[in-house]
Parts: C-alpha cells; structure tokens; sequence
C-alpha cells in the first residue's frame, strides 16, 4: 500500500496554492498594506525597514486570517449571491472546515509574530480587528442589522491605527482620523456597489440598506454619509496628518465624490436601470481613487515633513 | 517500504507543495532577519552575570 492509496479526498479539480491564497481576500488585503503602511510612516518615530516590513507583512496576514474566517462563516450567502459564488468555498475547491483552519492559523501566527516585531500594543489591536471582523461583523452584524457595514466598517479602518502602534506602541489622536477616514468613507462605497449589484442581497437574505430600507433610502444615505465624510476629510487636512498637499487633494476629491453623491441622490431606478447604473457605477470606481489618494496625500506630507515640507509648520 | 514510482497525486500537487515550500522558506527568512535586526539594533540585551547569580 503507497501513502496515497488512503487517501480518499483525491479530485481532480483540487485546490492550488492560489485557491488558498484567494481565502485571504487579496483586494482587501492591498488596501490593509497600503493603510496600514501609511499609518506607520505618518507616526513620528521612526522604525528598521526590516521591522517595518514585517510589522506590514503580518498586519497583511491577520487581515488575511479574518478574510479566511469571513469566507468560512459566509460560505452559504457567497453560494447564493453572483458577486462571491466563483470564492473558493462555494466553488468546491477548498473545504469550510480547511478555511476555519486557515483563518484560525494565520489569525495566531500574525498575532504573535506582530507582538515579537513590534509591541504588544499593535498585537493586541491585530488580534482585536480579527476579533470584529470575523466575529462582530461578520457573526453578528452582518445578518441582523440593516447598519452592518456601518459599524463593521470599523474592521476595514483599523489597519492605519495597528501601524501607527507598530512604530510608535501608543496611542494618539492622528491614527484615529485616520480610522475615521476609512470608517466614514465605507458606507457610501458598499452601498454604491449595493446600488448596482442590485438583487444579490436580497437573494442571500442579508439585511442591506437595499433590502430593508429601500434604494430610494439608500441614495438619500449614500448622500448624507458623502456630506459629513467631506467635512471630515477636509476637516483632517488642519491636524496633525493633514498639510497643504493634503487639503489640495482632499477638496478636489471630495468636490468629485459629492458631485457623484448627489447624481446618484437625484436619479431614480428607471433612470439607473436606462444606463446600467452608469452613475452607482463610477461612484464605486471614483470611491476606490478616493481613499487611495488621500493616504497617498497622507504619506506625501509624511515623507516631506523631514524635509521641512510636510505639513503646515 | 520500497520505492515507488511517482504517483499522479505527487505532480497534480507539486504546485501546492512548491507554493507551502516557498512560503515555509521566506517565513524562516523573515525571523532570521527579524532575530538580527533585534539583536543588532540594541532592542536585545544579554542579562548580566552579577544578576543572573
């Protein structure tokens, strides 16, 4: 007998490296790099490349883990909805209980390894944000209230705080607006993509806005969420992290993102369905541009200020 | 147990097998170079021999 006659879950369709790498959410892991790289660069202390590389690297990992774990609990809505039924679960590729192993793996080893590079502060938060979303977001929120990408939102928004305490392992008010930068500007993005995504949620059950309060209710949110994210943007250009490079960015994007805002406020559904949600559509696209911008205005005036450059000093 | 040919499961998951290798090996890099960074940016201190009597 040969070591892999007993093997009874051979198929040919099995999973490769990248089935298993597809379970850590890639897209969303760019956007935890990219934050959380920023929010380490913007703290005033300064850390080795090597330990800042790690500290992203296994920020990365954990963001990862909770995907796996997301992936794990939500396999019977991804089943169901266009947008997720090709993840890897609910194509047949990886098992859920290979996922839960996964995510419960790397959700340790990030941890842990973070807590050893860094400080046991940014550990602490790492292990905290697994915890949310994983757990509060995806366990709790997501099926029950119709505000669930609100306050899971929260997840997304902790990756520039956790490298703020990778350098500096304390707390200050700078890695905060950034997280309200990132909290405030979620629910205006998923709702967008709701808008276009049209039944999908409904088919799943999961309480969007779409789904309990109305489209009609959706775009009036969409509205007031851009509005008082404006405020908040602009409004950080005068802080600590904010300088003139900042603010030039910050009110030429959120010029743009409110124009979208009220377009998509003003149209109905005939409108939307006439142009195949053209407007929900580039609202989405320009949300992406939108952040990615301004933590790259963030960083700018980071990495001018030892130039006496960066903010408004 | 006597040598086997290559069985068809060794190369479907050679892919597999290759990506777990290569992650393993990089991992094991990051912490040899993590170890080195510490241990030379004075994060590390050996205790005293007065203190460890």
């Amino acid at each position: 007998m040969s070591d892999v006659s007993i093997n009874t879950a051979v198929r040919e369709d099995e999973a490769q490296f990248g089935d298993f790498f597809a379970l850590l959410k890639p897209r969303v892991m760019s956007l935890v790099v990219f934050t959380a790289f920023v929010g380490l660069v913007a703290a005033p202390v300064g850390v080795h490349p090597v330990v800042g590389f790690c500290a992203i690297l296994f920020i990365a990992i954990g963001g990862g883990a909770s995907g796996a774990l997301n992936m794990w609990w939500d396999a019977d809505i991804d089943r169901v909805m266009r947008r997720t039924r090709n993840r890897p679960i609910p194509s047949g590729k990886v098992s859920g209980q290979d996922a839960l192993a996964i995510g419960l793996a790397l959700s340790g080893l990030s941890v842990m390894m973070l807590s050893l590079a860094t400080n046991l502060m940014a550990g602490a938060m790492l292990a905290f944000t697994i915890f949310f979303y994983a757990v509060v977001y995806s366990m709790w929120l997501k099926r029950s209230t119709p505000q669930n990408i609100v306050i899971g939102g929260a997840a997304g928004a902790f990756p520039p705080v956790i490298g703020w305490l990778a350098a500096t392992g304390s707390m200050a008010v700078e890695p905060w607006l950034m997280f309200a930068l990132v909290f405030m500007w979620t629910p205006p993005h998923f709702w967008a993509l709701c808008l276009f995504m049209r039944n999908d949620y409904d088919n799943a059950g999961v309480p969007m806005l779409t789904v309990t309060h109305g489209r009609r209710a959706t775009r009036v949110h969409i509205l007031v969420y851009t509005v008082l994210l404006a405020v908040l943007a602009i409004g950080a250009a005068f802080t600590g992290i904010g300088g003139p490079v900042y603010l030039a960015v910050s009110v030429v994007l959120n010029g743009l993102f409110l124009m979208g805002a009220l377009r998509i406020w003003r149209r109905d559904e005939e409108d939307a369905e006439a142009d195949n949600f053209l407007a929900e559509r580039r609202f989405f696209k320009l949300s992406l541009l939108y952040l990615f911008l301004h933590f790259g205005a963030i960083l700018a005036e980071a990495l001018l200020r030892p130039y006496g450059l960066g903010g408004w000093a | 147990m006597s040598l086997k040919p290559t069985h068809e499961l060794h190369s479907r998951r050679f892919g597999r097998n290759l990506g777990v290798g290569l992650v393993l090996a990089a991992f094991v890099a990051i912490v040899f170079g993590l170890t080195v960074v510490k241990v030379t940016s004075g994060d590390f201190a050996l205790p005293k021999i007065e203190e460890q009597n």
